[in-house]
């Protein structure tokens, strides 16, 4: 009984920590490490909205602060990261992770800590389901299994599909089983299922026994690193089917590392630069000039949207205290981002539409969006 | 039939790389009886070194190539000598546990000052060698897999002429063998031993050199698993023992392959590991510990 009371006497803490003149937001992102890409992008969009809101006079009459920790992409460290977050600095709410699996570590901290924790773009349904103080703003596994199962029948025009997924990784298991339950239900034959590890860099095996089971397409729900040497290496062993994944492909490092290897595959994300939104397009053009011309993934818009969802929610709440401004997030309804309305629905989710994003020429391009 | 021998040639260009490996810690263990944990992180700093000269030269060149290999050979044996003469001399005649500890010191300051240095974000490795894929029947082979098996292969010979065929690779047999007579009859044995940290870490350079052609994403850690595997073969070949460990490292990476392409490819190193431990149950001195001779 010892622990709980703890934490429960940090939490009491950080309400007493609103006497200051700033309001901290704490945020634990993969900066460095094997998925970087995801926490740098998230990270940039965070710290370009609480710009914009402090340029803007700030919310309750204060200023945001951000105080980040870096968890390395190692599994392990988001749990202490979002304690030493929450009881050391007293931080008002959690933004974090873009991983399920990172998000589940730090999730059951918050949860007892009593402080908000919003998800920018952790897909896993179990993650929410931590407690009723984890959200997300972002769609979940159930719906882009559903998106990418449903395209594979009728773009790709796919009947034999292999699936190839991490077996260390929340996220990758989820999409599969989702895809796999879809695709088949439609109708569709999984011909191969094979796995790999988290970290793996030889995929040839696996791929030269998909080779062989002559299939239409391959669905890979996995992260960016792996799902660029897996395209690699399928063409160099003579595999030419288009590949296809989730949100998890979404970064820059994908076609550095898989170069012309990935023309003629797809991924479906949340967000895609090139949409016609207006709102996209302003978000576009001060994310450029915020981080000298780098344009902004999914996971920027994600990050950028899940701070103005909290702001929100404070103003709503009038007060950074944890339950109330939980209360208030619960209630988020239609609140305007650039990622689409964000609707927050009874399982602390947010229902929106996927993009999916084509690679051609050594590039991505928008191709359309899939509403929920 | 097609897929079978697709697979064995997967199985041998990754066999290939965890051989050069091996081959490092078996040396190592042959003139100084530890095992030097900081190996699988030479690997790494040479796969980093090719990446930076891969930068000068060229893409895509036979030389361009061969050039980069050569830079980062020559760069990991100057670093394995200097780790020997810094870390591993002044610990000469203290208890094996200590150098021991020293080694995982030494591979833990490599690792996180790779951190700091390049990056902890994976980087893309050039393409240094010129790469095309050739269609033989229902095989495809790829030019990585062919300078994997043919740059592994000449080094093993070259390693092979050294130990047997000079005077320094006699010296070197003669300090395995008995490192207090080999001094008695005139042989400097720091010398040796460094020369041997030398060829070691040279090797350790061109399988990250292989490693990061055939998987080009490069990253402080990357060392670490397989050298573990490297380690694993050095061991199952008969630690000690250079052709046990060549056959080790052939050995796992055909093994790791058949069982990734099997439907058991989430047992893929349980399995491998598996197989160790049967084989050292049989045969604990390794594959071929027991049959040589002379042991380097």
């Amino acid at each position: 009984m010892k622990l709980p009371s703890l934490i429960l006497a940090t939490a009491a803490c950080a309400a007493a920590a609103l006497a200051q003149d700033t309001i901290k937001v704490g945020e634990y992102a993969s900066l460095t490490g094997k998925e970087a890409g995801f926490g740098q992008t998230s990270h940039h969009g965070v710290i370009l909205a609480i710009d914009e809101i402090n340029a803007a006079g700030g919310v309750l009459g204060k200023k945001l602060e951000l105080v980040y920790e870096d968890n390395q992409t190692k599994p392990g460290e988001s749990a202490t990261a979002a304690k030493k977050l929450i009881s050391r600095d007293k931080v008002v709410a959690l933004i974090g992770e873009v991983a399920s699996g990172r998000s589940l570590e730090a999730a059951p901290v918050a949860q007892a800590a009593k402080i908000p924790m919003i998800a920018p773009a952790a897909t896993n349904p179990k993650v929410t389901q931590v407690g009723n103080y984890i959200f997300r703003v972002c769609f979940i596994d159930p719906f882009q299994g559903n998106v990418m199962a449903k395209f594979a029948t009728e773009q790709l025009k796919a009947k034999k599909v292999a699936v190839l997924s991490s077996v260390s990784n929340a996220y990758s298991l989820g999409l599969a089983k989702v895809f796999k339950e879809t695709f088949t239900g439609a109708g569709g034959q999984i011909l191969a299922e094979k796995n790999f590890s988290e970290g793996d860099k030889d995929f040839r095996a696996q791929l030269t026994a998909v080779k062989s089971a002559n299939v239409d397409a391959v669905f890979v729900p996995s992260y960016y690193t792996e799902a660029a040497l897996i395209v690699r290496q399928a063409r160099d062993l003579g595999l030419t089917v288009p590949f296809f994944g989730g949100d998890g492909w979404e970064d820059e490092q994908l076609l550095k590392i898989g170069g012309d290897a990935l023309n003629g595959c797809y991924y479906s994300t949340h967000f895609s630069a090139e949409d016609t939104a207006p709102a996209v397009g302003t978000f576009v053009a001060k994310y450029k000039k915020r981080w000298n011309g780098e344009i902004p993934g999914a996971f920027s818009a994600l990050g950028y949207d899940a701070i103005y969802v909290l702001v929100d929610a404070i103003k709503r709440a009038g007060t950074t205290d944890g339950t109330k401004l939980r209360d208030a997030l619960a209630a988020t309804k239609n609140f305007d981002g650039v990622t689409g309305k964000t609707t927050i629905n009874a399982n602390r989710d947010a229902s929106k539409p996927a993009t999916i994003i084509a690679i051609k020429g050594g590039k991505t391009s928008f191709f359309k969006t899939v509403a929920p | 039939m097609a897929e079978f021998l697709q697979q064995l040639l997967n199985g041998l260009s990754l066999g290939a790389i965890y051989a050069l490996i091996a081959l490092g810690y078996t040396m190592v263990y042959g003139v100084l009886r530890f095992i030097n944990f900081a190996h699988s992180d030479v690997f790494m700093v040479g796969a980093f070194i090719g990446y930076y000269a891969g930068k000068l030269v060229p893409e895509g060149t036979i030389w361009g190539g061969l050039l980069v290999l050569a830079i980062a050979m020559a760069g990991c044996a100057i670093l394995g000598m200097t780790i020997e003469r810094l870390a591993y001399r002044p610990l000469r005649g203290a208890a094996t546990l200590n150098v021991l500890i020293t080694a995982i010191g030494v591979s833990l300051l490599l690792e996180y000052s790779g951190q700091v240095f390049f990056g902890a974000a994976p980087r893309t490795f050039p393409a240094v060698f010129p790469s095309a894929n050739f269609s033989v029947g229902g095989l495809v082979i790829s030019s990585n897999q062919i300078v994997v098996i043919v740059v592994a292969t000449l080094l093993m010979i070259a390693l092979e002429f050294i130990v047997h065929r000079t005077k320094i690779g006699t010296a070197m047999r003669a300090v395995s063998l008995n490192p207090k007579a080999a001094q008695l009859v005139g042989i400097n044995n720091d010398v040796v031993i460094s020369f041997t940290f030398g060829l070691g870490s040279a090797l350790a350079a061109a399988g990250g050199i292989l490693y990061a052609l055939n998987y080009p994403s490069i990253e402080p850690l990357m060392g670490v698993m397989p050298g573990l595997k490297a380690f694993v073969a050095a061991v199952l070949g008969g630690i000690g023992n250079i052709p046990g460990a060549a056959l080790g490292g052939l050995i796992l990476g055909v093994v790791e392959t058949f069982v990734n392409g099997s439907q058991w490819s989430t047992y893929k190193d349980a399995i491998a590991f598996a197989i160790l431990i049967a084989i050292l149950l049989f045969r604990p001195a390794g594959l071929l510990g027991k049959f040589t001779v002379e042991k380097v």
